[in-house]
């Protein structure tokens, strides 16, 4: 083991990682909102929404993301004209949009069964006592739906952004240069395969843990109907009385 | 040269990629059997070692679980694609061959599947065994089995059964991660559909007939793991 070299490796690598949580983050934050207009199309109970929302989810979680992945980049290639017609040849020719596109709607399928348990799970006496102090609509999904939602479908939120995080290396195979990008480029040109695995795979296991950590402390914080009330001091001159 | 139809070019005619596409289909589903069974007996292993295992044994397989399920499966396979030829170059320097050894792309295709689908196999395992009934285990034992002939006739038919759902799931994963093992040049569906998008500029419809196999594959083996549950469990009570 030549730490010299695993330290070289180690600083190279590093310098990925803003891409690689860049491409994660920003595909969980439009991935998300997709999956909540999917999971409202789900539960819509009309019957051609909830159905074109199945066959999404089915589609994409039925196939590779690598497939989608190159679906994207070079398979919409074949429609270079009319793409570039249509002004958007400048959006599909980044591999940094493609990417960000296709986990968008890799993560929007998974998200969205993951909400819909969330909105499926709200205790129904809760509704029913909401409607009964005359909320409705709008006001009753933002104060209570959606919190309660939230709550419930934060653990499983989790494991999926981690799962994105993951993701983002296939990213790599379109010439995206973040972590797993930089490390196939280090092996070939080393043929260190040990030493660079390690190393990024210590990255991939730090950044990881790092999130799960955030992730419970934001389940801690809106939890606190769960958490042991504070003790309180007994009032002494209450005592002398 | 005129513009082949989509049909003609994926069908199975003089100019038709369809043998092509069908070989690498087999290829796909069989580098994925090979993986998912490889990351079976991984997985026993590790479960075993996680449930009766003394500390640092159990230390050691939730090391291996967490690990494994914490990085990129892209990272493992390069780490046996290009370890592997590294590792088997340095063994046959010893025996005087010279150069570069390149290890089978299937070979480090379903061991990188095996390894990793393992880390997901040993949590299905555990879980499973820990809804096995203790009474079970104490009247085998006190029968007087011992530990193989246990395994065999007690706590594997029942973990198997519980299993089925959280296996059809790792199944289901293994099978997209075999997409991967088109970077180190094995001819499964992903890489053939890339050879032929390349020689015919057709990408597009190489890739979403890829997409459909795929969906296909999906679809058959969730039908045939819903069978295997129904058969498992036609001996159990079902709560009503």
């Amino acid at each position: 083991m030549d730490f010299a070299f695993m330290q070289e490796a180690f600083l190279r690598l590093i310098t990925g990682i803003p891409l690689t949580l860049n491409l994660a983050f920003t595909s969980i934050a439009f991935g998300a909102v997709l999956a909540m207009l999917l999971a409202l199309l789900r539960m819509s109970n009309v019957k051609v929404l909830d159905w074109l929302a199945q066959a999404y989810v089915f589609v994409f979680r039925g196939t590779p993301l690598l497939v989608q992945i190159f679906l994207i980049y070079y398979g919409l290639g074949q429609f270079r004209p009319t793409l570039q017609e249509l002004g958007l040849w400048g959006f599909f020719r980044e591999p940094y949009w493609c990417a960000v596109l296709a986990l968008t709607l890799n993560t929007a399928a998974y998200g969205s069964e993951i909400i819909r348990g969330g909105l499926q799970a709200v205790p129904h006496h809760q509704v029913e006592a909401a409607r009964a102090c005359g909320m409705s609509g709008f006001l009753l999904f933002r104060r209570i739906i959606f919190p309660i939602a939230v709550r419930q479908a934060l653990p499983a939120y989790g494991s999926e952004i981690i799962l994105m995080v993951k993701a983002t290396s296939l990213a790599s195979v379109i010439t995206m240069m973040e972590v797993t990008g930089l490390a196939a480029k280090m092996i070939s040109q080393t043929f260190r395969a040990v030493e660079v695995f390690i190393v990024a795979g210590l990255i991939y296991l730090v950044l990881n843990f790092v999130i799960t950590r955030i992730i419970m402390a934001i389940e801690w914080w809106l939890s606190p109907h769960l958490r042991r009330p504070p003790a309180v001091e007994p009032r002494l001159e209450a005592a002398h009385v | 040269m005129q513009q082949l139809s989509y049909f003609e070019l994926v069908g199975f005619g003089p100019n038709g990629w369809g043998w092509a596409l069908l070989m690498a289909t087999g290829m796909t589903i069989a580098v994925a059997t090979c993986g998912f069974l490889a990351g079976s007996v991984v997985g026993t292993f590790v479960a075993w070692g996680k449930i009766g295992g003394n500390a640092p044994v159990r230390w050691l397989s939730d090391g291996y679980t967490t690990v494994l399920r914490g990085i990129p499966d892209l990272l493992v396979i390069y780490l046996f694609y290009f370890g592997g030829s590294a590792a088997l170059g340095a063994i046959g320097s010893l025996f005087g061959a010279e150069g570069f050894i390149g290890v089978p792309a299937f070979v480090t295709g379903a061991l990188a599947i095996g390894i990793v689908s393992g880390a997901y196999q040993a949590e299905v395992f555990r879980g499973a065994y820990q809804v096995v009934s203790r009474g079970e285990l104490e009247a085998a034992r006190s029968v007087g089995m011992h530990r193989w002939l246990m395994f065999r006739r007690i706590i594997a038919p029942q973990v198997l059964r519980y299993a089925i759902p959280g296996l059809g799931n790792t199944w289901q994963l293994v099978l997209k991660e075999s997409a991967l093992i088109s970077v180190t040049g094995l001819v499964e569906l992903l890489r053939q559909s890339q050879v032929a998008a390349g020689s015919t500029r057709r990408p597009f419809d190489f890739y979403i007939t890829a997409a459909i196999l795929y969906l296909v594959i999906t679809w058959v083996s969730t039908y045939l793991f819903q069978r295997a549950e129904t058969y498992s469990l036609r001996g159990m009570r079902r709560a009503s």
